[in-house]
């Protein structure tokens, strides 16, 4: 048992920061530069998203055995689709302003190759429960993506958090960080931090194992 | 633990009927899911577009109390609560005496990236514009969307004379009742809601004129 509780926890941790389907697969890009601009509308969207990879990886998993192999992809996009389209109403009658911005991209999750990706790769392939998990570290990682471009984005680009001004009105905001430019520099720049980060720890495990060769 | 692989996989191929029974009951799954999110969300939706464009109507008329709804039809404005979708229709603002003070127009056109829709009202005593609000927009953040943003911008529209046209001039070059200063930076868009608000007057103001102000009568 115990060495099921740990595949669960890898299984979310991968998607989380390791595999990250933003910053280390490169997934998702199209709603990751256009809708985070500012971070209530990164949160929108990656809670939308969070919803419907977590429900369709739920589903998916279960029906897998139902599924016929030649048509599992149209069966995929009409749960995906499905999913995202009941999502789209619910935000456009709880929080309308929100789902005003996010504007074609809410529908565009149909498209997100990271979720789809995740069914064929995953969920298609494993129990309801590792699925689950699998799709909310997934998700997670997504989110927190989403939410650090955006973030970003908007403090420089507004001098401001969630609509909250930060610097006073002295602060003259970098317009171009909330245009699309903007969104290719921030990324661009967290992309390179993460790959950093992974080339430094490999560097450090090669030493780490040098030495050890040494001592012995 | 990945039992899975396909049922299928052993036999022989499925036969196209199973294959379309599948897709075809998915289909019908997920139509019936959504219909009946539609339903559950619509009058949520309908009820918030209504109180936002409610909202509106008071802001473009200060100092009304009551609104009603108006159609434009066969040549004749008459008061109306079931609008068609092609109707053209405006909205008629009240005092609390149940005297007609103004009407609130919609309008919309072409912005820099996209339709700009918008809201303004009109005191037909004044002839001028009293309000304007925007109701849609995807002007650039930062700068186009200062249309709606910048107070200075939204407020110049609150005693416009609309005669013999509105005006956008430069920043501080304005100097009579009919012009305003537009957005530096945002020249496009300002010109644009400006140019939104020329084409709807020149299409309502006849029809206004030849109607009875609805309402007095009441």
């Amino acid at each position: 048992m115990p060495k099921r509780k740990e595949d669960a926890y890898q299984e979310f941790v991968k998607g989380l920061w390791r595999d990250n389907p933003v910053f280390v697969q490169v997934l998702g890009m199209c709603p990751m530069l256009a809708v985070t601009n500012s971070a209530i509308n990164a949160l929108a969207m990656g809670g939308a998203t969070f919803f419907v990879l977590v429900a369709s990886s739920f589903l998916v998993s279960s029906l897998r055995k139902w599924i016929p192999r030649q048509v599992r992809i149209s069966t995929y996009i009409i749960i995906i689709a499905t999913f995202v389209t009941v999502t789209d109403f619910t935000l456009e009658a709880l929080v309308p302003t929100v789902h005003k911005e996010l504007g074609a991209f809410i529908p565009l999750i149909v498209a997100n190759c990271m979720i789809l990706g995740r069914q064929e790769a995953f969920a298609s392939r494993n129990s309801v429960r590792l699925a689950v998990v699998d799709a909310l570290g997934m998700a997670s990682g997504f989110l927190f993506a989403l939410f650090t471009l955006g973030a970003v984005r908007e403090i420089l680009g507004e001098g401001a958090l969630f609509g909250v001004s930060l610097f006073g009105p002295d602060f003259e905001p970098w317009v171009i960080m909330i245009l699309p430019p903007g969104g290719f520099l921030t990324l661009g720049l967290l992309l390179l931090f993460f790959s950093w980060i992974k080339e430094r720890k490999q560097k450090l495990e090669q030493r780490l194992a040098q030495l050890e060769g040494e001592t012995q | 633990m990945s039992s899975l692989q396909n049922p299928t996989a052993g036999k022989s191929e499925p036969s196209s009927a199973k294959l379309i029974a599948t897709l075809s009951f998915a289909g019908l799954l997920s139509g019936i899911i959504i219909v009946l999110a539609f339903e559950a969300t619509l009058p949520t939706i309908t009820d918030y577009k209504a109180r936002m464009l409610r909202q509106a109507v008071f802001k473009v008329l200060p100092g009304v109390s009551d609104m009603k709804q108006m159609v434009y039809r066969d040549g004749a404005l008459t008061l109306s609560e079931q609008a068609q979708k092609d109707d053209q229709v405006i909205f008629g603002g009240y005092d609390q005496s149940g005297k007609l003070v103004g009407y609130a127009i919609p309008g919309a056109g072409p912005g820099f990236q996209d339709t700009i829709s918008l809201l303004y009202g009109y005191l037909p005593s004044k002839r001028q514009v009293s309000g304007m609000e925007i109701l849609a927009s995807r002007e650039t953040p930062g700068l186009g969307d200062k249309i709606y943003k910048d107070l200075a911008f939204v407020s110049s529209f609150e005693t416009l004379s609309i005669d013999p046209e509105i005006k956008a001039l430069k920043k501080g070059k304005r100097s009579k009742p009919n012009e305003i200063d537009a957005i530096t930076g945002a020249t496009i868009s300002s010109k644009a809601v400006v140019r939104i608000i020329n084409e709807a007057n020149q299409r309502w103001l006849p029809r206004l004129e030849q109607t009875p102000r609805l309402g007095n009568e009441e």
